[in-house]
């Protein structure tokens, strides 16, 4: 039987939802019917809006779709100007303030607190210089994700910038593909480093050489079916199949269009393409792709580059495990990778990002999958110069291992998902290991990603040390823990993480990872990596290496986070929440 | 009267006639010694799977773990909340002992 969000979306979905949306933004959110409220809250999300957690009602969260994570000249100011004026809300976190930006591990943007209301003059701002939320979350093509120095890169086999562009195009806004069973997310990628990471998206396009009539053609060899969520973590599986970049578009479509025909639409929980591998297998998939819905013969896979993949791959073969840092384009330009510690950033320093970049740039910004930005096309005779610049004393591109290796995603101060507080808690871990735990010599990539629940938004399966959201108890009293993690990571033999050590509660987790690096450094043989180190110790004895323990980092936030309204509010309890509220942000109940 | 049921945003809660009334992350006292061997396995709710009324309990299915031995899974019918002239009433999960009703057809 179809399920409830099935039916919604197929009596009202996709372009269509626009205009309803704006008609309630400009009635209020409190004239969405009682009764409506699921199904217009599950279709808003096509638009990009995300109800908050219990006790935000009437706010949203909204993503912007950055294509690739580019930001073209213009876009981050306009970004900047809408959290300012929109993104704040009714409490302030003690570490960010109110109103800021978080660059996302998807390479897009989120805001938070925003206003039902204020949707209508939010879309003019962003439409006015080509931004979108249009299909950011929902059942269909999501940003469509690659490497963000696409087209500028000096390890480039393919500019890929172009078919991820051209995917955009053809698939943003497309009715045959605007209903699928579930979310489809997309990896072009071209360069010769792997941080596409297309082993954990759905469709993954990556770099390769076939011979096709005795000539030697650049294009790209297809995957299918990664993901990391809900206990379930795949990577993506070969079908044997090149495409030319010309033949991109069209052979994507033929496989969303399979996707769409074939997925699990009467169970939610099993209907990603991931599943639907799982069942038919890789050969199975390839045969009525080729057979139901492509018209021409497709080619088997050509060479891939696998093996020189060193993104987020916990291995030190020389290439670049992320883009912080400065590097030279292949157009002799360099590009500055800035270290956003968990991808979020004032809007004050957003807005001195978009000087920044327009004065020593072109102005344009672009997005990484580990929470960071790039400003592009700065000549060299600028570099010094931007590096005096106040905003790099921030976002350094030269930062501590600890702060560059931190990811975090959104946990419980806004998500419904998730289990235990995220974002600041790693920036208190960042900065208390940074404070207190040498990491072993020549250590200069080591990532840390906190998710908080199974959905790993943060993608915790492949860091040096995985965290993840869980709950124990601490004296009798239940507490916030998280599960550890150790060794996943991509690169030429991708592996997800071992989860050695469970439940864990939070303010022992930074001792846990400082015995570890203790330990790590007492066994390590030579100059191995972490994840070699990991490869090639028991999980038993990993286990042992992890040691929990109390230190002096002293945790605010070890009770149940989610039982507030807003962990950071003075009066934090549920009762005292203004939620939800006029656009104005007065509350509703009080005066209705 | 017809009282709606739905798991909504990837099994994070409970929606009943359309409002948000038990989420994911509460901690229960399972009165179910089959599930891990426990005697009253401390379960951590991880996603909701589904929900249902048998007159006037509404239960869920969950899958979740406890947090004393570990063992992750799905028990039976947790009953969440009781329905009142088709209004929610909670009930106070983390305090109480929950029975846990074994069979798939609570409908």
């Amino acid at each position: 039987m179809p399920t409830d969000v099935e039916r919604w979306k197929s009596e009202v979905y996709g372009n269509e939802i626009r205009e309803h949306l704006l008609e309630f933004a400009e009635q209020g959110w409190d004239t969405i019917p009682e009764d409506e409220r699921d199904a217009w809250f599950e279709r808003f999300k096509w638009w990009g809006l995300y109800h908050q957690r219990n006790g935000q009602e009437s706010y949203f969260m909204m993503r912007i779709g950055t294509p690739n994570g580019v930001l073209t000249p213009g876009q981050t100011e306009v970004v900047a100007e809408v959290a300012d004026e929109y993104a704040r809300g009714p409490a302030e976190n003690p570490i960010f303030g109110n109103g800021y930006v978080d660059w996302t591990t998807r390479q897009s943007i989120q805001l938070h607190w925003i206003k039902l209301e204020d949707i209508p003059e939010i879309f003019e701002k962003l439409e006015s210089v080509g931004l979108s939320t249009q299909q950011a979350c929902g059942d269909s093509w999501r940003n469509i994700v690659g490497c963000p120095v696409a087209g500028k890169d000096k390890h480039e086999h393919v500019d890929a910038l172009p078919v991820a562009m051209e995917l955009n195009e053809t698939f943003k806004g497309n009715d045959d593909h605007s209903n699928l069973p579930r979310k489809w997310k997309v990896s072009v990628t071209g360069c010769r480093e792997g941080c596409g990471q297309g082993d954990i998206n759905d469709l993954a396009l990556e770099p390769a050489t076939k011979e096709i009539d005795g000539e030697e053609t650049r294009g790209f060899n297809i995957r299918i079916g990664g993901g990391l969520s809900r206990n379930e973590p795949r990577l993506a599986r070969d079908i044997d199949v090149f495409v030319t970049p010309e033949q991109a578009a069209e052979v994507s479509g033929a496989i969303s269009a399979l996707f769409r025909e074939n997925g699990d639409r009467d169970n939610r929980y099993n209907a990603r393409i991931k599943f639907l591998m799982d069942e038919w297998g890789a050969e199975k998939f390839r045969n009525v792709l080729q057979e139901e819905f492509v018209d021409f013969e497709l080619e088997t896979a050509g060479e891939d580059l696998r093996s020189e993949y060193s993104y987020n791959s916990g291995y030190a073969n020389g290439g670049h495990a992320d883009h912080v840092g400065i590097h030279e384009q292949a157009d002799g330009n360099y590009y500055v990778g800035l270290d956003v510690l968990v991808g979020r950033m004032g809007v004050d320093d957003t807005k001195e990002l978009a000087r920044v970049a327009d004065e020593y740039g072109s102005g344009e910004v672009r997005v990484t999958q580990r929470q960071n930005v790039i400003i592009t096309d700065v000549p060299e005779e600028k570099l010094d110069a931007l590096q005096d610049e106040e905003l790099l004393d921030h976002y350094s591109p030269d930062p501590h291992p600890f702060m560059r290796g931190s990811i975090a995603c959104t946990g419980t101060e806004f998500c419904s998902l998730s289990i235990v507080e995220t974002k600041n808690r790693q920036v208190r871990y960042a900065r208390w290991l940074k404070e207190n735990v040498e990491l072993p010599a020549g250590v200069e990539d080591f990532h840390i990603h906190l998710s908080g629940c199974t959905a790993s938004c943060a993608q915790p399966q492949i860091a040096d040390i995985s965290l993840r959201g869980m709950k124990t108890r601490k004296d009798g009293e239940p507490v916030e823990a998280l599960d550890i993690g150790l060794g996943g990571g991509l690169g030429e033999n991708p592996n997800f993480a071992e989860w050695v050590t469970q439940r864990v509660p939070v303010d022992e987790v930074p001792g846990a990872i400082k015995n570890l690096l203790a330990n790590f450094e007492e066994r390590r043989e030579g100059d191995e990596t972490f994840r070699e180190f990991v490869a090639r110790t028991d999980e038993e004895d990993l286990a042992e290496l992890v040691e929990p323990e109390e230190t002096s980092y002293e945790d605010p936030m070890m009770h149940n986070t989610k039982r507030t309204w807003y962990p950071y509010a003075e009066d934090d309890s549920m009762d005292a929440s203004p939620a939800p509220t006029h656009g104005d942000g007065t509350p509703i109940a009080s005066d209705d | 009267m017809s009282v709606s049921l739905r798991v909504l945003d990837d099994g994070a809660w409970v929606s009943v006639n359309d409002a948000r009334e038990v989420s994911v992350s509460e901690l229960w006292r399972l009165d179910d010694p089959s599930f891990c061997g426990c005697e009253l396995p401390d379960f951590v709710v991880e996603n909701v799977l589904d929900v249902g009324a048998d007159g006037r309990t509404v239960s869920a299915k969950v899958y979740g773990q406890c947090i004393a031995c570990g063992h992750a899974g799905v028990p039976g019918w947790v009953p969440v909340g009781r329905l009142r002239e088709g209004e929610f009433v909670d009930i106070d999960r983390e305090r109480v002992v929950l029975p846990v009703r074994r069979g798939d057809d609570s409908e």
